[in-house]
């Protein structure tokens, strides 16, 4: 057991786990932040990712002991960003989501993308959330709200 | 940072297994001599070399298409990943989304320092996943207006001290807590090779 | 499922329902069904506690309440049915909460008579059900309104959660509450004329998306509990194997296990469980299990061997589930006019987001449970058995759920009979336990293997004279309690979409085989139609290329008369596919047209192949699902629905066993669509109708794969008839 201070969501935290414990359950049953959602476990769905450092990152496979004193930022706090506030937004008003297990994931990778990218094109959406799994399969709405999110941030 | 003082451990021992057993008389690091190591010698270097480059480890990352590959089969990376303009995947999927500097052992995760792509100018691939010839990716290497504008010292220097290089001879467990099959020559083999390949003036076989 | 399970009139008259009003202790209104005991249903009593009764609860502050007798999981019914109830009672929508019923009586689905979602019922089923609700409600909120201002009832009218009067009077629902619930229940209301609906009908945003959106919704894999466990199993890699020695040493010292022991799992195997405080110590402690299996007597089952067994099962003729005319035709019809197709479809996982999870509390004499279930009755009932209560001791939650497609409606109940076992070692504490996603993938429980053998006989003009058509695969209902709705040997949940096709076949015959096999098998969304239309969708699509005749005007033709849906979505389809005269150079257009859950679909897509891969660029669905309640969540479930549909398009889209072995374990070897795998537009055109609603979970999903494959064949000229679609 080791002992961890992580920055998230601009708030200091502090736990005592074993170095390789992923990310995803420190989050979930250290801090019981539940937003951060367990699809996988291999990182084939992206229901896990998070920021670390301003990159979107799947949590599941990053080990605490990894994460050095890059910033992580999570579904709960991601509003707090301009991107991530009209990114949210954009998934209401486009009424994206379903069971909506897989959107936290999906609206992190969405908002890295626009970071990257304020204007995607249709090829820019699908590389960028090509990895990020959605069972229901919302992935039409998924792509009208990253364009309508795109549009108001513009 | 356990892993680079563990592997700076590595190096130095390499290094000091080279200082003793090398061959050639060795020069300061990345100083090509103008020796007496003959082209056959040197040639008979670069197989070892090329049986290296050519290894799954290292091929993998050297790919002709927008895509890595992984294993030891060489499958197109799983999870859509893609090159992306800087070989570092795209924003929201990129290699650090989830490569980390060093390998995540706990969740079977490779990782180095600055986890990218070769660019395609060094790609040891052809289009269809085949890969190229002995010769073809020698004369790739020695070409500075594709390798970067890499000397043979500097190529020398890449070899003994490029984290994602190093990473191949440690690469770390798989997820059912495997170990990942390294390439033919430990690391310090490897450098002595390509020493000895660089001092014989980086000879390339003629056949195509 | 889409046979009843027990007639509706259970509910309706042996059991009928009565409605119970009474005050909450906060001054409001509760509107609750009473089962049984008419003379209780009036009783101005406290609302009982549990088994809970409620439909609607209004608050003072004028909050409405509606709980959904059904899951939650995608399909959107957490929106639709309180739309249904607030329309007729002429609610505030903005006011409207709803939240997810537990397990009791009151809940059960009026048709099937257990409290499920399955057979895309949810609306339909209880689309009378919430309107009378609502209308109740509404009549007893005028009924108090017109007392307070001694008026008739008849003079009052309501909207927007306000009864207005005479006079220019008006009081707010909030404000009635009170009082409404000591006027008499009326035994009869008028329901309202649907051009009256404010609601119905109208594209409404889900009510559920804002928690969906900023991580605050809890699923049931999210429920903490203080002193809470979690555990995970090992599970016998061949369904129905037992350890014959476990070394446990290494599991034992991971820091945090609590404890490791054998429970009983599926198919009379037994697992290996390990308790600890958090998920990563029992997945390490798992790790290390090191077990000897012991595997005697049972058949491992091999999907190689099985594909050569059905197809030459496929062959013979199985038990007949649906005959007409005589197929001896087929012997006077030349080569030329006949085909002979071979279909062959894998084992499917459903894998929904949310892995399976089920967490219990055993206290003695009760106990409580957090299920995302679709099966809310029979789990219950499963828990209360293994540990050894009335299901009404078993207070059960129903949990937002990540997805499920079926697999969550599983007779026997298997993950909440493993996490009771579990829970009966640790009285008074809650154990959660987690089926990774390698135990959902590689645990059984998946859409059953089938072969297809159809012979066809072609007259002069190009239309189908005969069709003999022989469908293997396991039986999803034998076996099971739901072993009732099989008639005459005959599983629908294997024929249904071919033995009851809209198409007329003067010479006709579905007949099928039900082999056995050691690989638990279950519905997944949309069921047998999953294979049987595509198999009938894409032979009818080579019948129409054969006859040089357009897709559509031939499936119209063969139609039967009577098939009103399927014609009607035929029509409009063909008003929406103009931009079939514009396909650009190396794209093709394919159809499908299928009847299932009583939704009539068409659909058309645009295709062309990218990477060797099939790429989707749009679909156009027509529907006829009658009336449309919440046309937006039918216009997502089919744009969704039609990316699920690629699932068995997919490369690897297939379970395969070798020597009892799933060959599978996670996202890497079985691979659901990613984003561009799925169909980059969906337009979604919905037939008029005041006809009653039909399901939109399931309807989505059969037309899409045979659509796609038949525009492949103008492209390559191949056919693809062996799913999963490995090469194109």
């Amino acid at each position: 057991m080791e002992n961890y201070k992580l920055t998230i969501n601009g708030q200091a935290k502090e736990v005592t786990v074993d170095p390789g414990t992923p990310l995803l359950w420190v989050l979930r049953e250290e801090l019981k932040m539940t937003g951060t959602k367990f699809g996988c476990g291999i990182s084939a769905c992206g229901a896990c990712t998070v920021h670390v450092g301003g990159v979107a990152t799947r949590s599941c496979v990053l080990p605490v002991s990894l994460v050095g004193n890059r910033p992580i930022v999570t579904i709960e706090g991601i509003g707090k960003d301009p991107v991530g506030r009209a990114v949210q937004e954009a998934w209401v008003s486009e009424d994206v989501v379903q069971c909506g297990y897989c959107q936290s994931g999906q609206i992190m990778a969405a908002v890295a993308l626009l970071k990257g990218r304020p204007k995607p094109t249709d090829a820019d959406i699908e590389a960028s959330m090509g990895g990020n799994m959605c069972r229901c399969g919302t992935y039409v709405r998924i792509r009208e709200a990253i364009k309508t999110a795109s549009q108001h941030l513009a | 940072m356990v892993r680079s003082e563990s592997s700076g451990l590595r190096w130095l021992s390499g290094l000091l297994l080279l200082c003793t057993a090398a061959f050639t008389p060795s020069g300061a690091v990345g100083q090509v001599a103008t020796s007496k190591t003959s082209r056959d010698t040197g040639l008979v270097a670069w197989q070892q070399v090329y049986s290296v480059l050519t290894y799954p480890r290292c091929i993998n990352c050297h790919t002709a298409t927008n895509y890595p590959q992984q294993g030891d089969d060489r499958h197109r990376h799983l999870f859509n990943v893609v090159r992306g303009p800087g070989g570092k995947g795209v924003p929201g999927l990129n290699c650090a989304t989830c490569h980390q500097s060093e390998n995540a052992n706990s969740t079977g995760v490779p990782g180095g320092y600055n986890w990218h792509l070769a660019p395609l100018s060094m790609r040891w691939q052809d289009a269809k996943d085949n890969i190229l010839s002995s010769a073809e990716i020698c004369r790739s290497l020695t070409d500075r207006s594709k390798n970067g504008g890499m000397t043979g010292a500097a190529i020398l220097r890449h070899h003994q001290q490029e984290p994602l290089v190093l990473w191949a001879f440690d690469p770390g467990q798989r997820r059912d807590g495997t170990l990942r099959s390294r390439p033919p020559l430990t690391h310090e083999q490897f450098v002595a090779a390509t020493r000895t390949w660089v001092d014989a003036g980086m000879p390339c076989p003629t056949n195509p | 499922m889409a046979t009843a399970i027990s007639n509706g009139s259970d509910l309706n008259v042996s059991r009928r329902s009565f409605l119970r009003v009474s005050a909450t202790a906060a001054g409001g209104l509760l509107v609750s069904l009473y089962l049984d005991f008419p003379a209780l249903a009036q009783e101005p009593n406290k609302p009982k506690t549990y088994p809970p009764d409620a439909f609607v609860h209004i608050k003072p502050d004028g909050t409405i309440v509606i709980q959904v007798n059904r899951l939650e999981f995608g399909q959107g019914v957490q929106t639709a049915l309180p739309m249904i109830l607030a329309d007729e009672m002429d609610a505030d929508w903005a006011h409207v909460i709803s939240e997810l019923a537990p397990a009791a009586d009151v809940y059960k689905d009026p048709l099937f008579g257990i409290q499920m979602v399955g057979g895309s019922g949810s609306i339909a089923h209880s689309f009378m059900q919430y309107r009378e609700l609502g209308a109740k409600t509404r009549a007893m909120l005028v009924a108090a309104a017109a007392q307070q201002w001694n008026v008739p009832a008849n003079q009052c009218r309501t909207e927007s959660s306000v009864v207005y009067g005479p006079g220019g009077k008006s009081e707010k629902y909030g404000d009635l509450a009170e009082a409404a619930a000591h006027v008499q229940v009326p035994e009869n209301v008028p329901l309202k004329n649907p051009s009256d609906f404010r609601l119905i009908g109208k594209k409404t945003r889900r009510l559920d998306s804002q928690p969906k959106c900023n991580g605050s919704q809890k699923f049931g894999l999210d429920v903490d509990l203080p002193g809470m466990k979690v555990a995970v199993i090992a599970h016998p890699p061949i369904f129905g194997g037992k350890p014959k020695s476990v070394d446990d040493s290494a599991s034992r010292n991971v820091a945090g296990v609590t404890d490791v022991f054998e429970v009983p799992t599926l198919h009379k195997g037994i697992g290996v469980a390990i308790v600890a405080d958090k998920f990563w110590a029992a997945k390490q402690a798992r790790d290390q299990l090191k077990i000897d299996w012991d595997f005697s007597g049972l058949q491992p089952a091999d999907t190689a061997q099985l594909s050569k067994q059905y197809k030459e099962l496929a062959t013979t003729q199985g038990t007949v589930a649906a005959s007409q005319g005589d197929l001896k035709v087929l012997d006077g019809i030349a080569e030329d006019k006949r085909i002979v197709a071979e279909f062959e479809f894998p084992y499917l996982a459903h894998t929904p987001m949310e892995p399976l999870n089920t967490t219990i509390r055993f206290d003695g004499g009760r106990a409580e449970a957090w299920v995302g279930s679709q099966f809310q009755t029979v789990d219950q009932m499963a828990i209360a058995q293994t540990l050894g209560l009335r299901p009404d001791q078993v207070t059960f939650h129903t949990e937002m759920t990540g997805g499920g497609f079926g697999r969550r409606a599983v007779p026997d109940s298997h993950v909440q009979r493993e996490a009771a076992e579990i829970a009966k070692r640790f009285k008074g504490t809650p154990v959660k336990l987690i089926w990774t996603r390698e135990d959902d993938v590689q645990g059984g429980y998946y859409r059953p293997m089938y072969a297809h053998r159809v012979e066809i006989g072609i007259g002069p003009d190009g239309m189908p004279v005969a069709w003999r058509h022989v469908i293997v695969g396991q039986s999803i209902l034998a076996g099971t309690p739901f072993a009732a709705m099989m008639k005459n040997g005959i599983d629908p949940t294997e024929v249904e979409g071919a033995s009851d096709t809209d198409y007329d076949f003067p010479n006709f015959m579905v007949s099928a085989h039900y082999p056995e096999v050691n690989v638990p098998v279950l519905w997944w969304r949309s069921v047998g139609h999953t294979h049987t239309a595509f198999v009938m969708e894409t032979l009818v699509e080579e019948l129409a290329v054969r006859a040089k005749t357009d897709p559509i005007a031939y499936r119209k033709k063969l139609l039967k008369a009577d098939a009103k849906k399927s014609h009607a979505v035929l029509d409009l389809l063909e008003k929406n596919v103009s931009w079939r005269n514009s396909l650009p150079q190396g794209h093709a257009v394919g159809y499908a047209c299928h009847e299932s859950f009583e939704t009539g679909v068409a659909c058309a897509v645009d295709v062309s192949i990218e990477n060797n891969r099939p790429k989707i660029h749009r679909a156009t669905y027509a529907v006829d699902c009658g009336t449309a309640v919440n046309p937006l969540t039918i216009e997502a479930q089919f744009q969704a629905g039609s990316a699920f549909a690629v699932t068995q398009l997919m490369a690897k889209g297939a379970i395969t066993f070798k020597d009892g072995y799933a060959q599978q374990n996670n996202f890497d070897g079985y691979t659901p669509p990613y984003i561009m795998d799925a169909p980059t537009a969906v337009d979604v055109h919905i037939v008029p109708s005041g006809e009653a609603p039909s399901g939109c979970g399931e309807p989505p999903v059969p037309v899409l794969s045979p659509a796609v494959v038949n525009a492949l064949t103008k492209l390559t000229g191949k056919k693809y008839r062996t799913l999963p679609l490995v090469t194109v």
